[in-house]
């Protein structure tokens, strides 16, 4: 059955409420299962041997003796992962990924594998293979890598969307356009120009689970993954294409997920273990080391930018332009190119141009990081935008709410917006209590905006009523945040019952049909939206039975409040049914009582958030301590505002790390100088203030419950409203992220010369 | 007859054309039409294309029908996190 997912405004009765969620006990207590908690009969311990070179020919490999080690089950290398044929492109690319292939393209890159019987034995296997390395000129700097004297890293990378087109290859795999307008008109009308370079390092999403596996092929060819994964379903196409194997025989099951915000979309030593386990033909369990998560696994772009804003003196933003340099890592992505799509999103500007440039390094491959791309571009645009506001005397929320977009008017990246929140998160800030706190010596505040776009894609769930009465909801999207307490009040709201009547299971492969990942904010808005579906499927089941067991017309049944009522004066006497009367004579009415749904969930609506931060620095030493931090954002319909919240409040904790001290930091030799979590400095709650939340509920017209995805938006503002708080405490402007107290103390100290 | 406007990668597929003119009842026709228009349009498509029509975006559902009016524009395909 097609159905209608638009909003209706209907009032609701658990939507909203702050129940439990099904899963917190278990996680709480130690008995959630993850990646590496489970466990098979014979299984081995798999271990990956790794390049020491930023970019080397591999010359040759010898395994000998590593296969006669005794204890080891198998070795393997990019021999025994050919490439199937027709393999795509970015599906070619992930392989290469997974195991090198003549060359190794970053410093940790997998050039073999072991099995053994234990970790001992593997790590002894690992010391005993021999791989011939000729090392070959690296580039890890976006900007070095684009220099016309740069290494080549790829000789099949022509730049495409330029003009003319090169004739030679190059590191820029793209140059893409988004705007507006006329740029040089626009910049003609302003009264007030800044323009700004800025860079931002790379970062890690820095889940706490490491990428963690059990692969068990059999001898006939099948096989099944039990992973840490934000998308089984996917994690089971790649696999099974890349690896050669029909999809229905690898069945993928995923663990619960000790984070991934973006980083467990996309298959790392997964096809590795694989193909151990069908070479040992034993199970085997891979589990990466927190040194192979950093230097192996996909960090964020590293950037480079230059933006420039143009104003009138009365506070209209005329003309802007931003050029966006993104590294991709060792491998063509679309990153430059987001950003170009998120940039000016927030705002309405006549004439507008973003430029974006993806970009190869010899550097892990880039990865999805909560809303991909935004938070840099974010934080030129709205530290130039706090510039300019000051160049004009404007204060920088009237700026911002003066050429915020609106309903109606035409994004920069094309489509019209529907309606947007913008507008009310910058009000709600204006008029929030922590605008007017007071502040201390060297203590600063700031503010800034941000947007990301959601997605919906193809969802699957099925709900099935147990004799008892009680529903079992199943869905095939990873629940990372809570989405099981909202997926569980969906379901009860459509049905009429009692949240404690529903559990949401999390499906394997083999249970329901495909589901696209649990990213782009997709898990709730998706899932809830199949739910909601399967659920009137299944009403339409419950009244059927009803009639029967009446013996009268289903058209004369309706379901109300989590019952079936006969309807018309002829029926009056019929007491109605609930569901659990229902329930209880399925055996006898048809058997048992389900709703499927399947769909292609459009209608994403956008998202945008503003975030207020109070912040104060040492003089002395450059430190920094955030003091109070806000977020406002529009939430659509907060489902389960507990988990709202959570997702709020993460995405700022992600933001204020990435914004004050994580970054990749790389050698002149190429190699990763911090690959762990005493050199790679991420926040503790020792180092946070409670982020404090503000919900704002603008229906989106795309979902039967105004949902819009909650996830990622929160991670855009918090490096430019750090950036913005901490040049109002001490008056110098950081155009480099991370904004760490050796960086920090430097801006000062050039400043105090400047004054002198 | 439609025009559909592109950006980014997408407008580079259409030999840097800023709109387009065809005529299509679906997304499927649109999109049809165009690759047989543009060939380097097949890469795109492989790696996904989001259409969006009166502001609303479709990235998978290729059987929506686009009003004779529409405002039509062609994106890359977004990733999340």
């Amino acid at each position: 059955m097609k159905h209608d997912n638009s909003y209706t405004g209907q009032d609701f009765k658990v939507i909203g409420t702050r129940v439990k969620r099904p899963d917190g006990i278990d996680k709480v207590t130690g008995r959630a299962r993850y990646g590496a908690d489970a466990s098979l009969p014979g299984q081995l311990v798999g271990r990956i041997l790794r390049s020491p070179h930023a970019h080397a020919r591999i010359k040759s490999i010898d395994i000998s003796k590593a296969e006669a080690l005794q204890g080891v089950k198998a070795v393997v290398t990019a021999d025994d992962m050919p490439v199937p044929q027709g393999l795509p492109g970015d599906l070619a690319h992930m392989l290469e990924n997974s195991m090198a292939r003549g060359r190794a393209l970053y410093d940790g890159h997998a050039v073999a594998a072991v099995a053994a019987i234990d970790a001992k034995t593997a790590r002894k296997a690992l010391q005993l293979i021999e791989v011939d390395y000729e090392p070959l000129p690296h580039v890890t700097d976006v900007d070095a890598a684009m220099q016309p004297d740069a290494p080549v890293i790829h000789d099949w990378i022509y730049t495409s969307g330029v003009d003319p087109k090169p004739e030679k290859p190059s590191n820029v795999v793209q140059r893409t356009e988004f705007g507006l307008g006329d740029i040089d008109a626009g910049f003609a009308e302003a009264d007030v120009v800044v323009e700004r370079s800025y860079k931002t390092e790379a970062t890690h999403q820095g889940y706490i689970e490491p990428h963690a596996c059990l692969a068990n092929i059999r001898p006939d060819g099948s096989g099944e993954l039990w992973v840490t994964t934000q998308g089984p379903f996917v994690y089971r196409n790649v696999c099974a294409q890349m690896l050669g194997m029909d999809i229905a025989k690898l069945k993928v099951t995923s663990s619960e997920i000790g984070g991934g915000f973006g980083g467990k979309t996309h298959v790392w030593g997964e096809p590795v273990a694989l193909a151990l386990s069908r070479k040992a033909n034993r199970p085997v369990k891979l589990v990466m080391t927190r040194d192979e998560v950093f230097r192996a696994s996909g960090p964020t772009s590293s950037t480079s930018m230059d933006i420039k804003l143009g104003a009138t003196r009365d506070g209209k933003l005329v003309a802007a332009r931003a050029e966006m340099r993104y590294g991709n890592g060792a491998f063509p992505g679309i990153w430059g190119m987001l950003s170009c799509m998120t940039s000016f999103a927030c705002y309405e500007i006549a004439n507008c141009k973003a430029i974006g440039y993806d970009v190869v390094l010899n550097r892990p491959k880039v990865a999805a990081y909560r809303a991909p791309s935004a938070p840099m571009a974010a934080f030129g645009v709205e530290s130039a935008m706090d510039e300019l506001a000051a160049a004009i005397s404007m204060d920088p929320v009237e700026f911002r709410l003066k050429n915020a977009s609106r309903e109606g008017g035409q994004s920069h990246y094309g489509p019209v917006w529907g309606p947007i929140g913008i507008r009310a998160t910058l009000e709600a800030v204006r008029d929030h209590p922590h605008m007017k706190a007071p502040l201390g010596p060297n203590q600063g505040r700031g503010m800034a905006c941000g947007f990301w776009f959601n997605i919906g894609g193809q969802t699957c769930s099925d709900l099935n009523v147990g004799i008892d009465g009680t529903v079992t909801l199943t869905v095939g999207t990873v629940d990372v945040g809570g989405s099981r307490a909202s997926l569980g009040l969906i379901a009860a709201e459509e049905l009429g019952i009692a949240y404690e009547q529903v559990s949401v299971n999390i499906g394997d492969t083999g249970s329901l049909g495909h589901n696209d990942m649990t990213e782009g904010s997709r898990g709730t808005f998706s899932s809830g939206m199949a739910a909601i579906f399967a659920a009137r499927n299944t009403i339409e089941v419950l009244r059927e039975r009803a009639a029967k067991m009446w013996g009268i017309p289903v058209e004369d049944v309706t379901w109300e409040a989590g019952q079936a009522v006969a309807k018309g004066s002829a029926h009056g006497n019929l007491k109605p049914l609930t569901l659990k009367d229902i329930a209880a004579k399925s055996p006898k009415t048809g058997g048992p009582i389900a709703g499927h749904n399947e769909v292609v969930a459009d209608g994403a609506g956008v998202s945008f958030a503003s975030h207020i931060c109070d912040i104060e620095v040492d003089p002395e030493t450059g430190a920094t301590k955030v003091l109070r931090y806000t977020v406002v954002q529009d939430a659509g319909k907060a489902i389960h505002p507990d988990y709202v919240e959570g997702q709020f409040q993460g995405g700022a904790a992600q933001g204020i790390g990435w914004a004050l001290n994580e970054e990749y930091i790389y050698g002149k030799d190429g190699r990763l100088q911090n690959p762990g979590f005493l050199d790679y400095r991420m926040p503790v709650c020792s180092d946070l203030p409670f982020i404090d939340t503000k919900i704002l509920e603008i229906p989106n017209p795309g979902h039967p419950y105004g949902v819009r995805g909650v996830g990622e938006t929160s991670i855009v503002p918090p490096l430019a409203a750090i950036g913005n708080a901490l040049s109002n405490a001490v008056g110098v402007r950081m155009h480099h992220v991370p904004m760490s107290p050796p960086r920090i103390l430097k801006a000062l100290r050039e400043a105090e010369r400047e004054a002198c | 007859m439609l025009t559909v406007r592109a950006n980014g990668s997408v407008r580079n597929a259409l030999d840097g054309a800023e709109s387009v003119e065809v005529t299509a009842s679906t997304i499927r026709e649109l999109l049809t039409r165009l690759a047989d228009r543009y060939p380097a349009l097949e890469r795109e498509l492989d790696a996904g294309i989001a259409v969006a029509i009166n502001g609303e975006i479709y990235r998978d559902d290729r059987d929506v029908k686009i009003p004779a009016d529409a405002e039509v524009f062609l994106l890359p395909r977004i990733p999340g996190g």
